[in-house]
């Protein structure tokens, strides 16, 4: 009984706009993930559905409940910030404790949930200690564990992981989400790491100047991107972009000369964008989608990136780490059909 | 055997050798000779005032260090003096409440300064800033025709208001407070503490080591203030140490034996205050120097 919901939500500073109108419906024990460029308005979301940011119109409703005009403590919800803002000046114990202070309860009862938390996050030895005595992400687990104590209706997360190195970000991102399969809760997870996202989210929101460019689960994004900024901004190494033009019959003629047949339903003469992923497009001596010199070779171990084309309009293919093309070969990349993305030129939105 | 044989003459070498001599640097020079200087300068008056509680009154304005006959005659005339209780409890007293009331409500202007965004705040700081450019020599008349309006002549709140809140403690506050994330703020307003609780256990123990400073300032500021207590006090009983010690001697004849020996006295409390607030400022420094 926790769903929250967004309806038309704008912020405005003054006189710029960082929202414009965000509407979501996140269900009950629903693990959601807002990512973006930097500065498009994810925190703001965030800090607007906790209540330390006014809301400058729509509403904010947590479980069936108008929250718009509640201070934070009766939203019934905790939130675990990029910087941890766990207190130096207090043990492990009296941080964790800290989410409870206010809860009418029986000191013994706070005392065994904190000991609960603890022995979820594996932290039972840590109890007595001070911050400063933790590692990062140790301490990441302790502003975990202080929204864990409360069990609220609803956990937000404001990057939580960007302080960590890359190891012990991969490390913390498995235990999130293991967490989230042990209490259950709903969580608003914000990051602007796309791999984050796609590795945690029941579902995705994609933001970008301070509107959604998509809601979806990750595979959704993934393979039915709405425009070419999401199918841009989800996966890396980014998703090649051909321009075209379309021609009779359902055909497709791109620029670099290659045709494509496919049903779009786009009108003949109008100009699109072919998108197709990195690892969709390899070297092949089929129908080509792009021919040129290979460039430059990242390998990878067991693939290998190559860079193809003419400087400056390169694409990127991955070809079998262990035989692939040399510098300077000429190469012939192709697709399948299914694995073309077809998006309007103009508007960038998706046509397929 | 043979490679010892080798080696000995060569440590004997190195061992007659002799240490290599930096040539005088000027620079260091002229460094240790400021600070000597300095270090005499701060080092004199202190030197000046024992000396002179342990001479004779004969020999007061004869100016050698080491007193002919040294005694402590007068350290029992002045702590046989009922008076000088009396003063030294009023200085306690005035001194420590002060120092409380700045520590408390320097704090809570500072922190509302800083961390809550309304209307007129930038004016409101102004206006306290704007008050640390009126010199205590100026104020004084004003204070007293409200102190004589109001009847507090004479008495304790009359030594003590004007200095129970101060611009300058504000303003180190507000800064002081500048260094505590918000994160931390916002943190505990969604744990659902209420900003009296926040300022108090979030940000107060955060900022310890300003706390102490400013305890050290306030109580050293009140300990030796002399111009206001002397102008607001009439009787003999209601004077802080500064004012009472300066009326020891008669009309014709300052008693500075007296005087020396009390201010020798009245400097124990300020060192007593220091040494515990001062364990503060160094443990807060070594607190800010870790992340998290
Ligand atoms: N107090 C403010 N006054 C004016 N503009 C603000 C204020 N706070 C944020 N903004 C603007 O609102 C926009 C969204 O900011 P927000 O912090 O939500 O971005 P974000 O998506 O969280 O970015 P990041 O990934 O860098 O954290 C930014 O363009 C920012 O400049
Ligand atoms: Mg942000």
């Amino acid at each position: 009984m926790a769903d929250l919901s967004i309806r038309d939500l704008v912020k405005r500073y003054d006189k710029t706009q960082v929202l414009h109108g965000i509407s979501l419906d996140v269900q009950d024990g629903e693990f959601v993930v807002f990512v973006g460029p930097s500065g498009c308005g994810k925190s703001t979301t965030l800090r607007m559905i906790a209540g330390l940011e006014e809301i400058t119109s729509g509403e904010v409703s947590i479980a069936g409940r108008v929250v718009n005009n509640l201070e934070p403590k009766e939203r019934d919800i905790a939130m675990v910030f990029q910087n941890y803002a766990i207190y130096p000046h207090m043990t492990v114990r009296k941080n964790i404790g800290f989410g409870l202070r206010t809860a009418k309860m029986p000191r013994a009862d706070k005392e065994r949930r904190i000991d609960e938390v603890a022995v979820i996050l594996g932290m039972t030895d840590l109890l007595d200690r001070k911050p400063s005595q933790l590692s990062g992400g140790q301490r990441q687990r302790v502003a975990i564990g202080r929204a864990m104590v409360r069990d609220p209706a609803v956990f937000l997360f404001d990057e939580p992981l960007s302080n960590l190195d890359a190891q012990l970000r991969t490390q913390m991102r498995l235990e999130i989400k293991k967490l989230h399969q042990r209490v259950g809760n709903t969580i608003i997870f914000v990051t602007h790491d796309q791999v984050e996202a796609m590795t945690m989210a029941d579902r995705i929101v994609i933001m970008k100047d301070g509107h959604i460019q998509q809601v979806g689960t990750p595979s959704d994004v993934y393979h039915q991107p709405a425009n070419t900024f999401v199918a841009r901004f989800i996966g890396a190494p980014s998703m090649n972009m051909l321009p075209g033009v379309v021609g009779n019959g359902g055909k497709i003629r791109l620029d670099s000369g290659a045709e494509v047949t496919l049903d779009t339903g786009a009108t003949p003469g109008q100009a699109v964008v072919v998108g197709v992923r990195p690892e969709d497009l390899y070297p092949n001596d089929g129908p080509a989608l792009v021919r040129g010199p290979v460039l430059v070779r990242e390998p990878l171990g067991a693939e290998t990136l190559i860079y193809v084309g003419r400087e400056g309009e390169e694409v990127i293919a991955k070809a079998d780490g262990r035989t692939p093309p040399e510098v300077g070969e000429e190469v012939t990349l192709t697709a399948a059909l299914g694995n073309l993305h077809i998006f309007d030129a103009e508007t960038g939105e998706a046509l397929r | 055997m043979a490679v010892t044989e080798e080696i000995r003459p060569n440590a004997d070498a190195l061992l007659h050798a002799a240490p290599p001599r930096r040539p005088a640097n000027m620079g260091q020079i002229l460094r240790w000779t400021l600070l000597f200087l300095g270090g005499i300068a701060m080092v004199m008056p202190i030197a000046y005032m024992i000396s002179t509680s342990l001479k004779w009154p004969h020999e007061v304005y004869n100016l050698q260090l080491i007193p002919d006959e040294p005694h402590l005659e007068n350290y029992t005339y002045v702590l046989e003096d009922g008076r000088f209780y009396g003063w030294f409890i009023n200085s306690i007293v005035i001194a420590v409440v002060t120092t409380v009331s700045n520590v408390l409500f320097d704090s809570l202007v500072g922190y509302t300064l800083c961390k809550f965004r309304f209307p007129g705040r930038y004016i409101v700081f102004i206006a306290i800033l704007s008050t640390l450019m009126i010199p205590t020599e100026m104020l004084v008349i004003p204070w007293y025709l409200m102190s004589q309006q109001l009847g507090w002549l004479d008495t304790y709140w009359g030594i003590m208001f004007p200095g129970l809140m101060t611009a300058f403690g504000t303003f180190l506050m507000k800064q002081f407070f500048e260094t505590v994330p918000d994160d931390f703020i916002e943190a505990a307003r969604i744990d659902g503490l209420n900003e009296l609780q926040i300022w108090w256990t979030v940000a107060m123990p955060l900022v310890k080591p300003a706390l102490a400073a400013l305890a050290i300032f306030v109580f050293l500021g009140n300990w030796t203030a002399f111009i206001w207590p002397l102008i607001v006090t009439n009787s003999v009983e209601m004077y802080t140490l500064p004012v009472g010690l300066s009326s020891f001697g008669d009309e014709a004849d300052v008693a500075w034996e007296l005087i020396m020996t009390g201010a020798a006295i009245s400097t124990i409390p300020t060192l007593v205050v220091f040494l515990i607030f001062q364990r503060y400022i160094i443990q807060g420094v070594v607190m800010a120097g870790l992340k998290g």
